[in-house]
């Protein structure tokens, strides 16, 4: 067998332990606060794996994600923390509704890759400070991204439904429908009653073209030196600072991307909160995911699957308890994962 | 690339889980009905509308022996994927708690037509007609404000009274209209100072902004508040602490949020709301459209025990009850829609 295999097989084997494990751990947690384990673990395979809506429900959640996980995989090529893809989802979801409310009569080859664009640009806005900021002042990126979530988050909230609101709700008005992204329902009768959309494939085609980017261009190639070793690219003629904004520009509209999949595919309209939570969660995709388009894929559908699992078992255990499983179970893919590594890197020859 | 199996051993995980569970699942369901509630964002333990709604799905388990589960989304969650949930099973009957709920109630509705939906204080839309699987469960919370303003109109000192309004929606201009017109009722000289926090749902969770609003009244010679608006109320509780006056509680009894400061409290019986509406159901008779409840089927009401029984005067009571009956009886009107809005 070679290395590679046997690399291969013990990841493999890492991965199942630690899952193993995960559950095993949340089901003493459960069993301690008086909940039938086996009774949550069944609930939780039929409504997500056994049901057609289950599955649909994993490709919409994985959706926002993939994308706010390669926006922070992107910039950590780069050598860059993007704390900054909620706010910058948060800045995208809010252009993609205005362009979507405020522009009407076009038709819908034009109107909604206008509305993409916004969102793409909206976060690449959000981005842009942060990374003018590092790549001219060295401000630290961490402590920028994150202020511009605060101020992403607020100014929303006070701008947009201080002016745009509907009466009673908390959301905007409805995008136009020659902004709408069409659900995948309409392609077939298995995605009935699910919001899973076309987002999915842009998603899908974001991962491709991350890593095309990466490792197929000179820019990428230029990215990954500087995020490699700033010092290096900059003795070899490549400017750090032009990398650095880059960097963080083609996060932001990643990031940004990522609101289209709620605001032109499920409730065609901004809301406050309606990221769920999917810029912060976005970083843990990325780590979980090595940083890497596919890895960052694959993550993305784990956590897609988790996110709605939490749903379906919320009926018969404490939402604290589900929280509990999902950090377990995150904890121990990534410590499993750097032991495997780790083995392998010193009993194979093989560098994972 | 590890991860690349993680989710494949993560769905291998769940297989052999739920293969094992399977039986076990089986053998526990019995032929009791079911219900399904999803919570508003605030969740169990907010001493107030939610722990309302669970402790009337708790009373109807108890004395109607349905089952239930509910699901509580927390921040930002997926309410009309929740609701799907329960409706995907063997609910029969699922409520949504709070007027959040409204749009997801009409999308979901329209996929599930064999299932009963009920949603705590539904936003009506006169524009659209309410699905004949959907009920709009609504309070009269302008009656029960109506009393708890002639408490306030019969107490004050000052002869001025103020109230704080979370959100400026219709659903809170009714809190409002009602006690004012229970003010003037018993107090036609008394002066009604109205403030709202904001136009967002961020006005329900805003202490800082509430106390600043309660401090502008108290200045303006309020000696009694009363607030509708979530937990930016917190912050007129503690306004009247501060200043010495009384301030009156809502939604459920609120006395212990500033013992000795809390007049009294206007409650709205989600409890009583939710549990009737299984009661119905379990009948066969609950159809879809608006229900609303009001002082006539104790819906709503005021507080008046042993905690605040030295603040009220008996005379007071005397009063606030045959206004009461007045309003039951239907010779006393409470106004709830403001005009030229």
């Amino acid at each position: 067998m070679s290395a590679r295999a046997k690399t291969a097989l013990l990841q493999l084997a890492a991965s199942a332990a630690a899952v193993a494990l995960a559950f095993l751990t949340g089901a003493l947690i459960m069993l301690l606060v008086g909940v039938n384990p086996l009774a949550v673990y069944s609930a939780l395979f039929e409504g997500v794996l056994l049901n057609p809506y289950g599955l649909a429900q994993i490709i919409f959640k994985s959706t926002p994600l993939m994308l706010t996980g390669l926006s922070v995989a992107f910039a950590f090529r780069a050598g860059l923390f993007n704390i900054g893809a909620e706010g910058q989802m948060i800045m995208g979801g809010c252009c993609c509704a205005l362009a979507g409310f405020s522009l009407k009569g076009l038709p819908w080859l034009i109107h909604a890759p206008l509305c993409i664009i916004a969102a793409m640009a909206g976060g690449m806005l959000w981005a842009a400070l942060p990374g003018y900021l590092k790549a001219k002042r060295g401000a630290h990126e961490v402590i920028t991204t994150i202020m511009m979530n605060f101020i992403a988050a607020a100014l929303t909230n006070y701008f947009v439904m201080a002016r745009f609101h509907e009466p009673e709700t908390v959301h905007t008005a409805s995008i136009m429908p020659s902004a709408f992204l069409p659900r995948l329902a309409a392609l077939s009768s298995f995605f009935k009653g699910s919001p899973a959309n076309a987002a999915f494939f842009i998603g899908l085609a974001a991962c491709a073209l991350a890593g095309w980017l990466l490792w197929k261009t000179a820019l990428g190639y230029e990215i990954r030196a500087v995020g490699l070793s700033p010092d290096a690219a900059a003795v070899s003629g490549i400017s750090v600072a032009r990398k650095t904004m880059s960097a963080f520009l083609i996060a932001g509209a990643l990031a940004g991307l990522a609101s289209v999949n709620f605001v032109m595919g499920y409730k065609h309209y901004f809301e406050e909160d309606f990221t769920g939570g999917a810029g912060f969660m976005g970083i843990a995709v990325a780590l979980v995911g090595q940083n890497n388009p596919a890895g960052v894929l694959a993550a993305a559908l784990l956590f897609g699957a988790l996110s709605h699992g939490t749903l379906v078992i919320n009926a018969l255990v404490p939402k604290d308890i589900v929280l509990i499983l999902q950090a377990l179970l995150i904890i121990f893919v990534i410590t499993f994962d750097g032991i495997a590594r780790r083995y392998a890197a010193a009993n194979f020859g093989e560098k994972a | 690339m590890p991860s690349k199996y993680t989710g494949l051993l993560f769905f291998a995980a769940l297989c052999a889980a739920g293969l094992c569970g399977c039986a076990r699942k089986q053998a526990a369901e019995s032929g009791a009905k079911k219900i399904g509630l999803v919570f508003d964002v605030g969740g169990r333990g907010d001493k107030s509308f939610n722990d309302s709604a669970y402790n009337g799905m708790e009373r109807a388990r108890k004395e109607l022996g349905i089952e239930y589960s509910y699901i509580e989304p927390g921040e930002g969650a997926d309410k009309e994927s929740a609701l799907r949930q329960l409706a995907s099973g063997r609910e029969g009957l699922i409520f949504g708690t709070g007027f959040l709920f409204t749009d997801d109630i009409n999308i979901v509705s329209a996929d599930f037509p064999d299932k009963m939906f009920a949603c705590v204080d539904y936003a009506v839309n006169p524009a659209k007609p309410i699905a004949p699987n959907v009920v709009a469960l609504k309070f009269r919370e302008q009656e029960g404000s109506f009393l708890v303003g002639a408490i306030a109109g019969l107490t004050t000192k000052t002869n001025v009274v103020g109230f704080v309004g979370g959100m400026d929606i219709p659903l809170i201009h009714k809190f409002e209209l009602g006690y004012a017109a229970g003010v003037k009722a018993v107090n036609p000289q008394c002066k009604v100072i109205v403030g709202y926090a904001g136009v967002t749902g961020e006005a329900f969770k805003n202490p800082a902004k509430g106390k600043a609003i309660a401090f502008s009244q108290i200045d303006q010679g309020a000696d009694i508040i009363f607030h509708a608006s979530g937990s930016t109320g917190l912050g007129v509780f503690e306004a009247a602490r501060e200043r010495n006056i009384k301030a009156i509680g809502v939604d459920s009894d609120q006395y212990s949020e500033a013992p000795g400061y809390i007049l009294t409290s206007m409650i709205k019986k989600v409890d009583v709301g939710l549990y009737e509406t299984v009661k119905s159901w379990l009948a066969g008779t609950l159809k879809g459209g608006v229900t609303e409840l009001g002082l006539a089927r104790d819906g709503v009401g005021y507080v008046y025990d042993e905690n605040n029984k030295d603040l009220i005067s008996p005379e007071t009571i005397k009063k606030v009850e045959s206004l009461k009956r007045k309003i039951i009886s239907g010779e006393i009107k409470v106004p709830s829609v403001k005009e030229n809005r």
